[in-house]
Formats: C-alpha cells, sequence, structure tokens
C-alpha cells in the first residue's frame, strides 16, 4: 500500500445508497485527477444484506479492494456496520457512524439482542470516531433517503475535499427532481462534521 | 477523457467499438450489466434470450450470418449454454463471436464457485482474462479479431471483481458495424459426424497456431524486477500481487489458454522462486509442472473463495497478520432478506406454516430458506425445483408428494421449468408447482423476459401466456391466486396438494419494488391489543420490529410498504390500517 492512496470502505445495509455515495466520491476523485478503482456489490447480497463499497485514490491504485486494516476512513451508514467492517480500518483511521439502527434478522426473529452499545464501544477501540444523526437532518430538509447525502457531506469535511468539487458531481449525478433536497443535505452534512480533540 | 466504468459497461464498449452489431444473454450475476450497456448503444441488437442455451445459439447463428457477436452469462450458464459452445467450437466463426464467462469467486451470488477457464481447455478456445476495465475493453475488442484470424469463438473470462470495479478508461474509436458476406459452407457449418471428424483436425490445428499466438500476443508480458521472486498470475489477482508484493518479477498472463509454454519457460528460468497466485483452480498451475517447471502454487494458496492483498503479503511478502479490533464477536450476522411488500414472503410463511417439502428453485425467492420463513428443503440450479420435486415423488411415493411443492420463479421457468413440467405429465406424476409470478427477473436487477411482454429495450412484444402455456403440456389443474392473500392462498394450495394429479399453481403478484404501493395509508399494531406473541415476527419482514422491555411489536413507517400481509397474520387483530 503506497503511502499516497486513500482508502474508503462505505458500509451499510442494501437499499441505504452506499453506492450512490460511493459513485459520487469517486467521481469527485477523478474530477481531482487521480488515479480511481471502485468496488460495488451487486445481486443478492443487495436484499437487505450487509453491503460494502470501496473507493480508492490516489497516484496509481492497484487493488480495487481495500485489504484489511487498510481504510483511512469508514463510513457506516448503520452503527451495527461500523463495528462488522472494523478489522478494514488502519491504525490511525477515522470511523464516521449514522446513529441509526436497522435490525438484522436474527435481531428481528429474536434469536440475538441488538448490541445497543456497538456505537461506544467502537468509540473505545479507536479514538478517531464520529457519531452523528444523518437520518434525522435528512428528514429536516424534506426527505430520510437523503441521509447518504448528508453522510457525504460529513465524509467531504473530514477527508477534506473541495465542497465545490463534491456538488458539482452531485449534480451530474443526482436526478433533477430530488437535486435541491440533496444540495441542501449536502451542507447540512458538512456542517455536522468536527475533529476528534486529540 | 477517461471515464469511469465497471468492468461490464468497459466489456460492452469494447464490443461496440469492434462493430459488434448483435448481443445474446440470460441475466446473471455478475454478467448482468455487460448487455443492457452494449443494448444503449446505436444501431445494434440486442435480446434477453429466454436461458443461456439459446444465448449461445442465437449467437452462433449470428456469427455464422456474418455478425460480430457478443454473448454473455453467469459461470453456472457456461453450463446451460454448453451443449452449442462445444460444437461451435468445431464449426468456428463467420464474425466474429465473444463468449463472456461472469465468475463468481466467493460466491457473492451463486450457487458455486466453479472456474470456468476449464471451459477454454475442455473445449478449446481461446481464453482472455482481463485485470481491470480499460483492459476488459481493449481484450473485448482484440477478442474479436482473434475469433476471426483463428476461426474460432473466444472466451472472455472475468470475474465479480473485475465485472464489478469501476476503473478508468479511455475510450477508443468505433469501427463500423459491417456484416460479413454469407456462403454456404456445410463442410464447415453442418455437424455430421463426417464433416465433424474433419473439423476436429482443423481445432487441432488452430490449437497449435494459438499457442504460437500466445507466445507473442502484448496480452502476456513480463516485468522484470528482482529476481529471487518471480510471480505468473492473471485476472484481479495481477492487482492484489501488485500492491501486496511490489518488488516481485511477474509474468501476467492475458491470455491464458492456450498458455505461452516457452515464454513461461523462459521467466521461469529467470527467477529464483517461482510462484502462481490464481483464483479458484490450479488450471495454469497444472499445465507449467506437466512440463517439469518447479513451482509453487495451491500448496500456499487455497482454491476457496477469492484472494486478497493481505493474503500474499502474507504468505510471499513477509507482512504480518493484521491485528483485529476484536468487536466481531459482538456483530450479529446480516444475512439478506425478502423486501417488504415481497410477495414470496406468502408463500413461504404458508409452506412453513403447513410444514410442506419445497424442492426451490434460483431467484430472490431462493431467501426464502432462511429463518424464520426456513421454507425450502433443495436448490441446485436453474429450473431444478420441478424434476427434483418429480424425483422425489418417485423415490417416496404419491402420499409424501401430498405434502410437497415445487417453487420456481416466472423468469426461471421460463429459462428451464417447462421441459421437467412435461415430465411431470408424461410420466405421471402428481406435483404441485408453485409458479411465483413477480412480472420480472427480480435477482439480477429486473430484466424483462418472454412473460413480461417487453424486450430488453422495453419495448412492447408478444407476451407469453404462461397459463396457456402449462395448460397445453398438459396440466389440467391451473390456479391463479395473489400470494400475499394469505386464506386464498392456503385454501388453493390445500386443494391442489390432495389431488393425486398434477397441478399448476400460479402465484401471481409484481415485485414490490417495481409495484410500489401508494401512501395513502399506514398499517399500525394497536398497543391495547399486542400482547407480544411474536406471532408477526414469524413472516421476517424488516417493517417489524419488537421492543423486548414493552414485549410490543411496532410497525416501522419508514420501511413497511403497507402490502397488509403481517394484518392477515395477527391471531388478535391488533394491525390495523388508518
Amino acid at each position: 500500500m503506497s503511502d499516497n492512496t486513500t482508502s474508503i470502505l462505505i458500509v451499510g445495509v442494501g437499499g441505504q445508497g452506499t453506492l450512490l455515495t460511493a459513485r459520487i466520491l469517486a467521481q469527485v476523485a477523478v474530477q481531482l485527477g487521480n488515479d480511481v478503482k471502485v468496488s460495488e456489490v451487486h445481486g443478492m447480497a443487495q436484499r437487505g444484506g450487509s453491503v460494502v463499497s470501496q473507493v480508492r485514490y490516489g497516484k496509481k491504485i492497484y487493488s480495487p479492494i481495500i485489504p484489511l486494516g487498510g481504510a483511512d476512513i469508514i463510513l457506516a451508514f448503520e452503527k451495527l456496520e461500523a463495528a462488522r467492517w472494523l478489522d478494514y480500518l488502519k491504525k490511525d483511521g477515522m470511523v464516521i457512524i449514522n446513529d441509526d439502527r436497522v435490525d438484522p434478522l436474527p435481531v428481528m426473529s429474536g434469536k440475538v439482542k441488538y448490541p445497543e452499545t456497538i456505537a461506544e464501544k467502537v468509540k473505545q477501540k479507536v479514538d478517531n470516531t464520529i457519531v452523528v444523526n444523518a437520518t434525522d437532518v435528512a428528514v429536516a430538509c424534506g426527505n430520510v433517503k437523503a441521509a447518504n447525502v448528508v453522510l457525504l457531506g460529513v465524509l467531504t469535511a473530514a477527508a477534506n475535499l473541495p465542497a465545490d468539487e463534491v456538488e458539482t458531481a452531485i449534480r451530474a449525478m443526482v436526478p433533477a427532481k430530488a437535486l435541491d433536497v440533496n444540495i441542501k443535505a449536502f451542507h447540512e452534512g458538512s456542517k455536522l462534521y468536527s475533529p476528534v480533540s486529540a | 477523457m477517461k471515464r469511469l466504468m465497471i468492468g461490464n459497461e468497459a466489456i460492452a464498449r469494447g464490443a461496440y467499438e469492434a462493430g459488434a452489431t448483435v448481443a445474446a444473454a440470460y441475466p446473471g450475476t455478475p454478467s448482468t450489466e455487460i448487455i443492457t450497456n452494449f443494448a444503449k448503444f446505436p444501431g445494434v441488437y440486442a435480446e434477453w434470450s429466454p436461458n443461456e442455451k439459446v444465448a449461445m445459439e442465437v449467437g452462433a447463428g449470428a456469427s455464422i450470418g456474418g455478425a460480430r457477436t457478443l454473448v454473455t452469462m453467469k459461470h453456472v450458464g457456461v453450463n446451460v449454454a454448453a451443449d452449442p459452445l462445444y460444437t461451435f467450437a468445431y464449426t468456428g466463426v463467420n464474425g466474429g463471436l465473444v463468449i463472456v464467462s461472469g465468475d463468481d469467486p466467493g460466491m457473492h451470488s451463486s450457487q458455486n464457485e466453479q472456474d470456468n477457464r476449464g471451459y477454454g481447455r475442455f473445449a478449446k478456445l481461446p481464453v482472455l482474462e482481463p485485470a481491470d476495465s480499460q483492459e476488459a475493453k481493449d481484450f473485448t475488442r482484440l477478442a474479436f479479431d482473434v475469433s476471426e484470424r483463428f476461426d474460432t469463438p473466444v472466451m472472455l473470462r472475468v470475474t465479480t471483481r473485475l465485472s464489478h470495479s469501476q476503473t478508468l478508461v479511455e475510450e477508443g474509436e468505433v469501427k463500423p458495424g459491417e456484416v460479413k458476406p454469407y456462403k454456404k459452407d456445410a463442410a464447415k457449418y453442418v455437424m455430421l459426424p463426417g464433416y465433424a471428424r474433419g473439423r476436429h483436425v482443423v481445432v487441432e490445428k488452430r490449437m497449435l497456431e494459438l499457442k504460437e499466438y500466445s507466445e507473442s500476443t502484448p496480452l502476456n508480458y513480463i516485468e522484470m524486477n528482482d529476481p529471487q521472486l518471480g510471480i505468473i498470475t492473471s485476472g484481479v489477482a495481477y492487482q492484489y500481487v501488485k500492491e501486496a508484493l511490489p518488488n516481485a518479477s511477474i509474468l501476467k498472463l492475458g491470455f491464458t489458454n492456450p498458455l505461452p509454454q516457452n515464454m513461461i519457460k523462459d521467466f521461469a528460468a529467470k527467477v529464483k522462486r517461482l510462484v502462481i497466485i490464481e483464483e479458484l483452480e490450479p488450471v495454469i498451475e497444472e499445465q507449467v509442472r506437466s512440463w517439469g517447471i518447479a513451482v509453487e502454487g495451491k500448496e500456499l494458496f487455497t482454491l476457496l473463495g477469492e484472494y486478497s492483498v493481505e493474503m500474499i503479503a502474507e504468505k510471499l511478502g513477509g507482512a504480518a497478520p493484521i491485528p483485529s479490533y476484536g468487536l466481531e464477536k459482538d456483530v450479529p450476522p446480516r444475512p439478506p432478506l425478502m423486501c417488504p411488500g415481497c410477495p414470496h414472503r406468502g408463500v413461504f410463511y404458508t409452506i412453513n406454516k403447513m410444514k410442506l417439502v419445497a424442492m426451490g428453485d434460483i431467484g430472490c425467492y431462493t431467501l426464502g430458506a432462511l429463518s424464520p420463513l426456513d421454507g425450502m428443503d433443495a436448490c441446485i440450479c436453474m429450473g431444478a425445483s420441478i424434476g427434483t420435486a418429480l424425483g422425489m415423488e418417485k423415490a417416496r411415493g404419491e402420499e409424501f408428494a401430498e405434502k410437497m411443492v415445487a417453487v420456481i420463479g416466472d423468469s426461471t421457468f421460463v429459462h428451464s421449468g417447462i421441459t421437467p413440467l412435461i415430465d411431470v405429465v408424461y410420466n405421471q406424476g402428481t406435483s404441485t408447482v408453485l409458479i411465483l409470478d413477480n412480472d420480472t427477473t427480480a435477482m439480477t436487477g429486473h430484466q424483462d423476459h418472454p412473460a413480461t411482454g417487453l424486450t430488453i429495450r422495453r419495448e412492447p412484444t408478444a407476451k407469453l401466456d404462461i397459463e396457456g402455456l402449462v395448460k397445453a403440456v398438459g396440466i389440467k389443474n391451473v390456479r391463479v391466486v395473489d400470494p400475499l392473500d394469505m386464506k386464498a392462498f392456503q385454501s388453493v394450495l390445500k386443494e391442489e396438494l390432495k389431488r393425486r394429479e398434477p397441478s399448476v399453481i400460479i402465484a401471481k403478484r409484481p415485485c414490490a419494488l417495481i409495484d410500489k404501493q401508494p401512501a395513502d395509508k399506514q398499517y399500525y399494531i394497536d398497543q391495547d391489543l399486542c400482547k407480544g406473541c411474536k406471532l408477526c415476527l414469524k413472516i421476517g419482514c424488516t417493517g417489524i420490529y419488537f421492543v423486548e422491555d414493552e414485549k410490543m411489536a411496532y410497525i416501522n413507517p419508514n420501511v413497511c410498504v403497507n402490502c397488509g400481509y403481517c394484518a392477515q397474520v395477527c391471531n388478535l387483530d391488533a394491525i390495523k390500517v388508518i
């Protein structure tokens, strides 16, 4: 792994919109002149399962898959998924958790309990953990489905990406009728980020 | 200007640039998006075929007719297409033909992880393996030239990580699609034994010529670096090797059948330690060993699943294992599951409740095997449900068949469910076959098929009448019922199971993802009536959650699509509609 590579793992539950977020992020990386690779999940796993999109950019990228211990940032659309994929995080990496809970089947059917304190457990392991409530912000912006773009806003601030470039990519990739809500959601998301003090 | 493309889009682009004008496919992860992208180009013909065998035959005909032709399918689809493919390898082509095999190491969305490079060796086809989207486009384009130059179909073998990874692609110029003249040539295209014997000679000669080509093609090349360690690799594994072992010398193979024997021998002589890194089967390794070259391979790297950068770094780069944060034990698994409002839920809840044996098939409804529905006993391959149900009945008797169903989707039924249904009638089975007709091929992303009445471009066409078809093959008892009408579905099922004659029940309701219910109502759980019995949880719907402390179930209005099935399941009538 070369040091000039940025690797961002976007995890969530099938249907939450992780794929669009990854694609917008990748487009931004292209606009900035990087080599870029994105790995996506299609097919059966999409049906409500645990899904992951991987975005890597830098001077020259080989593997489209982020190695274990190789992610600079994990962006989790659901808190359980942050813990599931945590071993992919670099030693000094950052975790952004959307404080949202989607019960997996074994929880729904009462076989196991949802680990309520999972976000705190991640925090204990990783100092640089940020917990936001993107779902509430998206609802305030006018559509719960814009939570993915709220999280893109948080990520833009956290990864130090130029906001105007991200906005350009959003305008190019989000359907026209949803654009106003998404632009608003993006800016509100950017405001949610504040660095964890050392 | 370079553009991000998934590998599948790049393959479509490569075929278009090569002047391909015909494409045929059956959807299957990870191959589906190749043809959906190809269909967007102007002036080309693309079709969803009923199954992969038909796609291969349409492709063969188009090629004999002079068109450059693309045929795509997932790895197990090649099994279905194998019969025409093996003999088309004898006849050879007129217009170039490229068949794409989408392999799925790790079985992200498949029932096995067979390595289709084996088909290349068995059917004597050239095999190309790209390692990123740019190569996917360039190799596809080149594959058409190879096909015509050597008069052979060519296999482009890709894997999930190639098909579904986006990498940058520089687009090339488009060669205008020209259809070559057609000339009758029975000795080449009519595979009577007398003619086929002549063609086999041609095939063996062609393999020798292709071997020479393999030595000189730019698709195979050496990156000489530190001679202490030499790696032979192909496909996406090349990317993992480059990242894990930046100093190693590499022989990168893009043209993997037939192999460049001399190039491999030369490379082996230049490096101190030689290791082959190939996912799944030791296809390259066994050949290299057979030439008496000392090599390591599967004693280091597994036959199972996908490889990774860290796996290679650990085995050959001296890297320490990555320490774990140790939270995995806190995380319950999150298997895929049926969507809220899915019509299949009603089928499998009923199968479970009636304790039926269910011989299953391939589609979203295979998820009916998972808890809490637990409604499936077997699932082998596309179309297997009906034949396996008949076999089960012949082994265990008609009484057993009174508690057994075959379960198959509409697209899968058209794919390969019709012939086994004829077998049921012909050999006097009493099977009860459920055709789950959701009016689409849902699992792979909602593709059309002959019974939806729409083409790949969503233009209206003749609509296959499943009910009429089933009657025409000799099924007398055909019922059509909404699977989310619990009482009606159960009573129809009971009647047909009891009958000592074959029956087909068409469980008809469109996929919930394409047929969204109007949001003018909302189901909720009346907290005065809910006793916390958890019966509603047995349908396995993400729209319902249970709060243990309150001993109450709730409906999440953000998830619920108001299909109302849970309200029919609740014994206390606690689930109501606003």
